[in-house]
């Protein structure tokens, strides 16, 4: 791998093609895999990525830098390097990277999950030789039930709250897991309401053409209104501001994959905490791993040196790439940044 | 057990009392008593001798979810909670049929204690294959006896009384002592009927609000509302002389039994229907207190030596009458219960038992003096009760104040952390900390409590991003926070690297405007040893 990718300060950069994959920095040349903003880095001058996430990423990032995007399986050479994108399955437009140079491949899978997802495509493997793997969830005490069983929770829950005379509160993050909830949503329950930061994902997902239910900006909601029985969906900066006292008596709810374990949710102090991730979990980690087949594998982001010893004791070379572990919190705290560029949380 | 797991996630899923209040009596409600029985014990914090050794349990989930033991532990540090990790780290099961919470615990639970390894391991692992996720949470939980949800022994009682429309005292006083979770009881303890007490019986402790040290004790009001005594740091127990038997009864209600003989046989000598409220303390004579790091040898023992019993005699010192001949005075004020205290007392003389002196003063002034003697008496600091009050069911504001001395305090270094557990799971809340030894830093206290949430967060991030070296769960870190410990006592040891062990040490606050260099030596502490 160290021949086409190195791992510097500025995250991992391809000296044969000169761009990195994901910097971590500001760089002149940045291929993404997906428009998470510990992914795609703000004030790179050019990126390239993958066509389906062409509207999510120019909404994030500054339209003064060049962008270019490339189909799901179409390559184009960098320098001497092969690039392709492949679908990951964590949001819409998330793609896996592929680099080829000289007939060896890396795979560098970004965040991926291989569970159902309406609002992207989903995961496909591929073959390589060095993969770099996520493992945020890479632990044995993660196993995520299928969607329908979270959705249908969801919806009871709603329901439960509608007869309580209650507001739902569902937090997600603002791009990605928001939209996945929302086309989860049984709109036949009630009216859903959105917090400006996820009304503005939700335009990039429907300008995408994904479809999903309709959905009403709180901010254009004026005056008195009756918030009982409806459901808002909102990024979880928000939990416990003063911009939740609108909605009179709420039930608040979590939705990701730290839910699985009580502490986290206890200390998000939530009502209720629903499972649902965006992220592979232990077993569907071990079969990606499998299905793509690699000489060695490079564990990153997350829980790199428990994946990295367990595949080396099963009979597979794998490294730890960099031992940043990456806890609750990182991906949305670009969200919180975003809620308050809104003007949405005012005290 | 649907139903119990149900008001258990009802119970956890919210940080409201009202609710937690409705969704026990709802569950009370439609209960069967035997059920009710169970749940009342285990939400009480009651639990089941151990059923099967947690070492077998670890070994069986890590073969069933086929890891490594090392992977298990891995994931333990994680999640924090032995029963959560067992949980969530085998695949989920299928529900099977659903028996009742007490056919679980009676027909399921209970036999495995009596189970050979081989037939352990089967049952536990159809137990798994038969249970999904937030059904099986609850079932590890009571296997491995730590099932703590939020509620407290208050709101059961609560909603057991409110369930049942008779008085909480009433129901608080029945689930005092040593009672058998069957339905039966469950009947007994909602019966409208006044029933006769069983001779073992304690009564609920009253308890006593800390009085703050910033507004000190003007704000009660005038003095002489009130009597003051000393705070001793010893074992609070109730002494109960009923049916020629003697029994004792610590505040965490055990019964202890044998434990202090001379206090056993001094208390044969009280007349039959009579229960004191007081204090053990190690005593040597009548106005020397040992410290409790004395009393503490004794503790460990269910049977002391005949070596120890004269090194450490044991006395109890009375404060409060709660029955007198045979009558329930809790409600008389608290002058008549203590001069009838005063006057039983003066029937019998024994050295192992003796009433407390109050202290003279009447002034806030002069205890405050008094007070500041604590430390070289033993004493944590002084009780102040109102002479007005009568004998309360726990901590009810206004009756009953502790007014202790300042505890000490010095400023260390923070140098392992590791995850805490529960509620703070999966972040480094738990703390070494340690003092200048000339060039190195020795450790000498762990704390783990005094921070708030986003301080917390704050050391955790620090943590991650500073860590030197991790010894299993432990990490050692950079020394660079700098925090001020208090604790309330301290003593040689020879079991801590330091030589000093100190008691109930916690974090009053972060020093930001000071660099590890400025922070104490163990010589410093040192200075703080009693003569």
């Amino acid at each position: 791998m160290e021949q086409i990718l190195q791992s510097t300060p500025n995250g991992m950069y391809c000296a044969a093609g000169d761009f990195y994959v994901d910097p971590r920095l500001p760089v002149a040349r940045a291929v993404v895999t997906h428009a998470h903003s510990d992914h795609a880095r703000w004030g790179c001058e050019s990126y390239l990525a993958a066509k389906p996430g062409e509207n999510l990423l120019r909404l994030r990032m500054s339209s003064d830098a060049r962008f270019e995007f490339l189909p799901y399986g179409d390559a184009i050479t960098v320098g001497g390097v092969r690039v392709s994108f492949h679908p990951a399955g964590h949001i819409l437009g998330s793609a896996q990277v592929r680099l080829e140079v000289r007939g060896h491949v890396v795979l560098v899978t970004g965040d991926y999950k291989l569970g159902l997802d309406p609002t992207c495509d989903a995961w496909e493997p591929v073959t390589c030789h060095s993969m770099i793997t996520e493992s945020t969830f890479g632990l044995p005490i993660y196993r995520w039930q299928p969607q329908e069983m979270v959705f249908e929770s969801i919806n009871e829950w709603w329901r439960r709250c509608r007869e309580e005379g209650k507001c739902c509160l569902l937090y997600g993050y603002a791009v990605g897991k928001s939209q996945r909830l929302l086309a989860g949503l049984d709109p036949t329950i009630g009216k859903i309401y959105c917090h400006g930061a996820v009304e503005k994902g939700i335009g990039a997902y429907r300008r995408s053409g994904i479809a999903l239910p309709e959905t009403t900006y709180v901010g254009s909601i004026s005056g008195k209104h009756d918030w009982r029985g409806a459901m808002v969906v909102a990024v979880p900066s928000v939990h416990g501001t003063a911009w939740t006292k609108r909605f009179g008596r709420t039930s608040t709810a979590m939705a990701s994959g730290w839910m699985a374990v009580r502490g986290a949710r206890r200390r998000r102090s939530v009502d209720r905490g629903f499972v649902l991730s965006d992220h592979v979990d232990w077993p569907s980690l071990l079969t990606a791993i499998d299905a793509c087949n690699p000489e060695t594998v490079w564990v990153t982001h997350g829980y790199s040196a428990a994946v990295a010893r367990y595949l080396t004791e099963n009979g597979r070379e794998a490294r730890v790439l960099d031992g940043r572990g990456r806890i609750e919190g990182d991906e949305d705290a670009a969200d919180a940044q975003e809620s308050t560029l809104e003007g949405e949380v005012q005290p | 057990m649907i139903q119990f797991a149900n008001l258990y996630n009802a119970i956890d899923a919210t940080t409201k009392t009202n609710e937690k209040l409705s969704a026990l009596i709802n569950y009370f409600g439609s209960a069967s008593h035997a059920d009710a029985a169970w749940a009342t014990f285990f939400l009480a914090g009651y639990k089941l001798r151990q059923l099967v050794p947690t070492k077998l349990l670890r070994l069986w989930a890590a073969e069933e979810a086929n890891i490594p033991s090392w992977l298990f532990e891995e994931s333990y540090h994680s999640v924090g909670d032995l029963a959560e990790t067992l949980t969530l780290i085998v695949p989920p099961g299928e529900s099977a049929d659903d028996l009742s919470l007490a056919d679980w615990v009676e027909e399921r639970l209970m036999p495995l204690r009596a189970m050979n390894e081989a037939q352990q391991r089967q049952a536990v692992v159809t137990l798994w294959k038969q249970t999904p996720t937030p059904m099986r949470l609850v079932i590890m939980k009571l296997i491995t006896g730590a099932f703590r949800v939020g509620v407290s022994k208050s709101i059961v009682t609560r909603a057991i009384a409110e369930h049942a429309g008779i008085d909480s005292d009433v129901v608080s006083h029945r689930l005092m002592g040593n009672w058998k979770p069957t339905g039966k009881f469950f009947e007994g303890l909602i019966s409208k009927e006044i029933q006769d007490t069983l001779a073992s019986q304690p009564y609920p402790f009253c308890l006593a609000h800390p009085i703050e040290l910033e507004r000190g004790p003007e704000s009660l009001g005038d003095a002489t509302d009130f009597a003051a005594e000393w705070k001793w740091d010893g074992i609070r127990g109730q002494v109960i002389r009923r049916a020629e038997q003697v029994f004792i009864w610590s505040r965490g209600e055990d019964l202890m039994e044998n434990r202090w003989p001379e206090i056993e046989s001094a208390a044969q000598l009280l007349p039959n229907g009579t229960v004191l409220d007081g204090e053990i303390l190690g005593s040597r004579d009548a106005d020397q207190v040992l410290p409790f790091s004395q009393l503490q040898k004794r503790i460990g023992r269910k049977i002391a030596s005949k070596k120890l019993l004269k090194e450490v005699p044991v006395v109890f010192q009375a404060f409060d009458l709660l029955q007198d001949a045979g009558e329930d005075i809790r409600s008389l004020p608290f002058r008549e219960r203590r001069k009838r205290l005063e006057a039983l007392l003066a029937t019998i003389e024994h050295p192992h038992l003796q009433g407390t002196k109050l202290i003279d003063g009447g002034s806030w002034d002069s205890w405050a003096k008094t007070r500041d003697l604590s430390r070289e008496k033993n004493a944590e600091g002084l009780m102040i009760k109102r002479w007005d009050a009568s004998y309360e069911v726990g901590r009810v504001r206004g009756v009953w104040w502790k007014w202790k001395v300042s505890p000490f305090t010095i400023d260390a270094v923070l140098i392992y952390a590791q995850k805490g557990h529960g509620k703070r799971s999966g972040v480094y809340t738990d703390y070494t900390f340690a003092l200048w030894d000339g060039e190195s830093l020795v450790p000498f206290a762990k704390a783990y409590s005094g921070l708030d949430d986003s301080e917390i967060n704050l050391v955790d991030r620090f943590v991650r991003q500073n860590t030197r070296e991790s010894f299993g769960p432990v990490r050692s870190v950079a020394p660079a926070l700098v925090m001020e410990l208090a604790f309330e006592g301290i003593q040689r040891s020879t079991r801590h690297k330091s030589g000093i062990a100190t008691r109930f040490p916690r974090i009053v606050r972060w020093r930001h405007d000071k660099k590890p260099e400025d922070a104490n030596t163990l010589a410093d502490l040192m200075e703080m040893l009693p003569p």
